[in-house]
């Protein structure tokens, strides 16, 4: 396949890019590791007529402990968290999700911002974040501003940041309670078909590719905290929502895996009623 | 003709250096490197793009093609649509060399449509560019106006009276109907006095071949003498040029046909595809090359697929579950036309039915159909994996019928080790086997006993992760094919191979074979066997292929045939080299050729070593010919061209431990023997990964692969994110053993292995699979067996029996 013609930039800061950003608006695709953003133009699904290459920003690639939180920046790789001495401690279910996405060719050009940015509801990472409670720091014409993640995917492949924002830093709590991901899919290196985040222990339950959005299991959370077993509250794990059917999976087996793979997760996070 | 083990990998390390030694392939350097030349690496100055607009519609009028916008397109020179484009082959179509009966249905096949698209992907105008950008840009843009008519996508309701038709002309979609029934009373009496029967309905699912590298053409015209240069991305380069020449009416002797560096075929570039005829004819016509380079999605319609049969086997045995008779009617799905050996695929399990049991009486009937998709013909076994799954399957629900292992029913069965020549009920002639000792060997590899202690516990448990175990005898027809064989076939060719050795002055050798390797390692292998008999070292051996300017004459790669038909002509060619280098040394040596002994690449008298001629003497004495017995021609060269006169009949037992997720409907391969009988290997290193590549491809089509249409003939699975080709994360640990019974057909006793690990590997996990959830009430899967396959058979079940397992 061979995407349609389109213009190429280099952003040399931040700033920059938000310049071009701002020139270009709704025209314009940032391309940070590219290995979602350019398959799907080689697909011709997304035709962008400028590409903002924002791969070079070198100062973007951190990872820094802050006041018992932990400040990623936005173009740091999945191999970097997956390899990060100071998440294994600190985060651990983020450097154990980053080590599941795709395959070691993704993991090395992947970044955290691009797979925030291009809010898929099949990523895992994404999904970790939601349960994790992280905080999304956008760079924009005026500045910058924090979104709450849970305020942060708004639609299937939509977020709210801005026609002329991007993604600068992610904020993630220190979290060591108990956590598990389940990733169910039938290919190491593809999207999972479901999958299950659990953090602190249960008070953080999200699922990847049950909706149009990363989502939480408010229900499942809920039951826990209320005092139902495990048990009960992952059969909630569906609650309320309308997964997607394809190839792999129709709705009704979505909800099922949903349900089995929360059990599991929740399980082997050590999870109990509070 | 039955050998140990021991004996004789004995003969084979007393008698040769290289042979049966694991060697490194010397074709890895260049492919690991990226220095070996693809289609796609080749480039030729003012070289034209072809883009072709393919069909979205599964049955479709064409109304009009519109190529205004897409002329619009800096880099655009032309849109041809299948119209303007006809007067380049006139009423000639794209071959099918394979009419399996008297009164087979082959419509005309054009490169390009004229007034009907027949299946998405079907070319229905192309656009010729600068650039393979602006070849892409001017396909998309070209504007067809379909109007759509009824499809045809389901097999078993295509021959019904209201069905809509592929070929409105034929007045059916009934392609042929093949019968094989030597004795049919005989079969009927034996279902009449069976004491046990069987009755199974199999679906073999499409298949996408997805060779690494799709396909390529780049046609270059000679346009002073009307010569032909074509590059294409094929197992079969004589092939192609014999058909290029017949379809075009391009003289033959005009013709050079090139295969680079090709990554992969698995059948899929055994073919002659309307893109080869296309840039040809266009190169041809317009005075400069024209080339196409296939994209992955476009593969998925535009390239062959495989399978696509449906099954109903029956098989009839006594009290004891020895088997008296097999009965199959297979329905073929061939797609909208007949490619190059589309028909024949069935039939080429139509003979193997029986499996490797000793069936007496037999019957098999093919009706093959037309539908509105992708044309299917051959793909890694062709019609033996079809054949192999079928009855093995089958004899693992005998085996519970009679209330025996499937070990057992298996060993009831088999061909005996002493019957061998075996003439079989469907009648051919087995070369040699022992499937006893080859299924002893897997059973004692697979901890059988222990592993079924787990499985019972685990079922006492009610555990959600049950064991299965799942067993696979199988044997294949290989080394296509004794010629007169193929001509009681109606096979439009031989199956003989050709070789030349050419020792040069410096005694350095090249061989040129006829068979085209596209990853299987012939220039590795051919040099072993070279390097044996000459007695030099293998890296003094450069092996030529792929090119009918070098190679002019052969029938190139597929069925696995080429170690035991263009190796055996190797070998018989490296023979004749010997037989006058002798002379030359008895010549020399004053002495009688009889007398000689050819030792350590020298000859000497036999008794007196001192006296010795070496090979290299001989090599510059046949080129100088200054000093050579009267009458005898200068240099050393041979060529040969063999005719099989059997097939050959590789076998082994395969044993798939799988685990099921009951909850998840995960399947997980947690071990898989495979012991094998390829008969004398050449290097065990090339045995094996044929071996592993081969039960992936098998396991793939029982757990991932699927060519997914919708009802109305759209496919769904273009690319490699929804066409589950697995990867090497999803493998199994492989354990591998070899037992050896040399074929007699063939001087060095091989048999061939491209195909066995695909033959073998399906039935063995989908037995399994399914032993492994028979506690539940399941009795057959689906392939594949994906987790939601998987989920929805163990809840029919439960839904069908209130208060079963659960």
């Amino acid at each position: 396949m061979i995407p349609a013609s389109f213009d190429y930039q280099v952003a040399e800061s931040p700033e920059h890019a938000v310049a071009l950003l701002t020139e270009h608006g709704d025209e314009a695709k940032l391309l940070a590791g590219g290995h979602s953003l350019i398959p799907m133009m080689r697909f011709r699904l997304a035709t962008p007529a400028v590409l903002i290459d924002v791969g070079r920003l070198q100062d973007l690639r951190y990872i820094n402990a802050t006041n018992g939180s932990i400040a990623i920046g936005a173009l740091t790789r999945h191999s970097e968290l997956e390899h990060s001495k100071l998440l294994a401690q600190s985060v651990p279910l983020l450097a154990s999700v980053a080590a599941l996405v795709g395959d070691p060719a993704v993991r090395h050009r992947g970044t955290i911002g691009g797979t925030l940015a291009h809010s898929d509801p099949a990523s895992d990472l994404p999904a970790a974040l939601l349960a994790l409670g992280a905080t999304i720091v956008a760079r924009g014409p005026h500045g910058d501003r924090e979104i709450a993640i849970t305020d942060f995917f708004t639609g299937y492949f939509e977020s709210a940041l801005a026609d002329d924002e991007m993604i600068v830093e992610v904020r993630v709590p220190v979290s060591t309670g108990g956590w598990d991901y389940q990733k169910f899919n039938r290919r190491a290196q593809d999207w999972a078909i479901v999958g299950v985040a659990v953090a602190q222990g249960g008070s953080g339950v999200s699922l990847v590719n049950m909706g149009s959005t990363p989502l939480r299991a408010s229900a499942t959370e809920q039951a826990l905290a209320s005092g139902a077993s495990v048990a009960e509250a992952a059969t909630l794990a569906a609650e309320g929502l309308q997964p997607p059917g394809d190839l792999n999976a129709d709705a009704e087996f979505r909800s099922h895996l949903a349900r089995v793979l929360t059990e599991r997760a929740l399980v082997a996070a050590g999870a109990s009623s509070t | 003709m039955n050998t140990t083990m021991t004996e004789t990998e004995e003969a084979a390390t007393t008698s040769y250096t290289h042979i049966g030694k694991a060697r490194l392939r010397r074709e890895d350097p260049a492919l690991l490197t990226g220095e070996a030349r693809f289609i796609d690496d080749l480039t030729l100055p003012a070289e034209l793009w072809l883009g072709i607009v393919r069909s979205t519609e599964a049955h479709a009028k064409i109304l009009g093609v519109d190529g205004r916008a897409a002329l619009e397109i800096e880099g655009v020179s032309e849109v041809l649509s299948g119209a303007d484009l006809a007067p380049l082959w006139g009423e000639s179509a794209l071959p099918c060399a394979w009419p399996v009966t008297d009164d087979m249905a082959n419509p005309p096949h054009l490169p390009v449509a004229t007034s009907v698209a027949k299946y998405v992907g079907d070319a229905v105008a192309v656009v010729l560019a600068t650039s393979r950008y602006a070849a892409a840009d001017g396909a998309a843009a070209v504007l067809v106006d379909y109007e759509q008519l009824p499809a045809v996508t389901d097999i078993e309701s295509a021959l019904a009276t209201d069905a809509p038709l592929v070929h409105e002309s034929l007045g059916t979609n009934k392609s042929y109907t093949w019968p094989l029934i030597p004795n049919p009373e005989a079969v009927d009496e034996a279902f009449a006095n069976a004491a046990h029967t069987i009755s199974e309905r199999y679906v073999q699912q499409r298949l996408i071949p997805a060779p690494m590298e799709p396909r390529g053409v780049l046609a270059s015209p000679g346009v002073a003498n009307g010569e032909l240069t074509l590059y294409s991305a094929t197992q079969v380069p004589h092939i192609l040029k014999v058909m290029t020449a017949v379809t075009l009416g391009i003289p033959e002797h005009k013709i050079r046909v090139v295969a680079p560096s090709v990554g992969g075929g698995f059948g899929c570039k055994l073919n002659v595809y309307a893109e080869e005829i296309l840039c040809s004819a266009l190169a041809m016509d317009r005075g400069v090359p024209v080339r196409w380079t296939e994209g992955r999605s476009e593969a998925a319609t535009a390239t062959i697929q495989g399978r696509g049969q449906v099954q109903h086997i029956e098989l009839a045995a006594d009290t004891d579950g020895k088997v008296t008779a097999v009965r199959v009617k297979l329905l073929a799905d061939m797609g909208a036309y007949l490619q190059l050996v589309t028909p024949g695929v069935p039939l080429l399990g139509g003979f193997l039915y029986h499996g490797c049991y000793d069936i007496p009486n037999y019957s098999f009937e093919c009706t093959s159909v037309f539908t509105n998709k992708t044309p299917t013909d051959a793909y890694r076994g062709a019609g033996r994996p079809e054949a192999t799954y079928a009855i093995e399957r089958a004899m693992d629900s005998l085996a519970i019928a009679v209330g025996v292992t499937p070990e057992e029913i298996r060993s009831r069965n088999f061909i005996a080790a002493d019957a061998f020549p075996y003439e079989s009920s469907a009648g051919l002639v087995f070369d040699s086997g022992d499937y006893q000792t080859v299924l002893d060997k897997a059973v004692a590899m697979a901890n059988l006993d222990t592993v079924r202690t787990e499985q019972t516990k685990r079922r006492a448990d009610k555990s959600n992760k049950l064991l299965g175990i799942g067993f696979s005898s199988y044997v294949e027809m290989c080394g296509l094919a004794p010629s007169r064989v193929l001509a009681s076939l109606n096979y439009g060719a031989g199956g003989w191979e050709a070789a030349t050795v050419r020792v040069l002055p410096t005694a350095k050798v090249q061989v040129i074979t006829g068979s085209t390797p596209h990853g299987q390692g012939h220039e590795t292998s051919w040099s072993m066997i070279v390097a044996d008999k000459l007695g030099i070292d293998p890296d003094d051996i450069e092996v030529l292929h792929s090119d009918t300017a070098i190679s002019p004459t052969g029938l190139d790669t597929y069925g696995s045939r080429s170690l035991s038909v263009g190796g055996t002509a190797v070998f018989m060619a490296t023979d004749k080299v010997l037989d006058k280098a002798r002379l030359i040394a008895a010549h020399q040596l004053e002495a009688n050729e009889g007398d000689l002994e050819y030792v350590d690449g020298s000859f000497n008298v036999k008794g007196t070593p001192t006296a010795a001629v070496p090979f290299a003497a001989i090599a510059f004495a046949a080129f100088t010919a200054h000093d050579l017995p009267d009458g005898m021609e200068p240099n050393l060269e041979a060529h040969v061209t063999y005719d099989p006169p059997n097939f050959t009949f590789p076998n082994g037992t395969h044993i798939a431990i799988v685990e099921v997720d009951t909850q998840t409907g995960d399947v997980a391969i947690v071990d898989y023997v495979a012991v094998d009988d390829c008969g004398n290997q050449i290097n065990p290193l090339i045995v094996e990964g044929q071996i592993h590549g081969g039960v992936l491809q098998g396991a793939a089509q029982a757990l991932y692969e699927d060519a997914v249409y919708s009802e109305d003939g759209q496919i769904v699975t273009v690319n490699l994110g929804d066409y589950l080709v697995p990867s090497a994360a999803e493998a199994p640990t492989y354990r591998l053993a070899s037992h050896v019974t040399p074929s007699p057909t063939n001087p060095m006793g091989v048999k061939g292995v491209g195909e066995a690990g695909t033959i073998a590997a399906a039935p063995a996990v989908i037995n399994a699979v399914v032993d492994a959830l028979r506690p539940l009430g399941v009795t057959d899967m689906a392939m594949p067996a994906s987790p939601q396959t998987v989920w929805n058979t163990i809840n029919n079940v439960n839904n069908e029996a209130p208060g079963g397992a659960s």
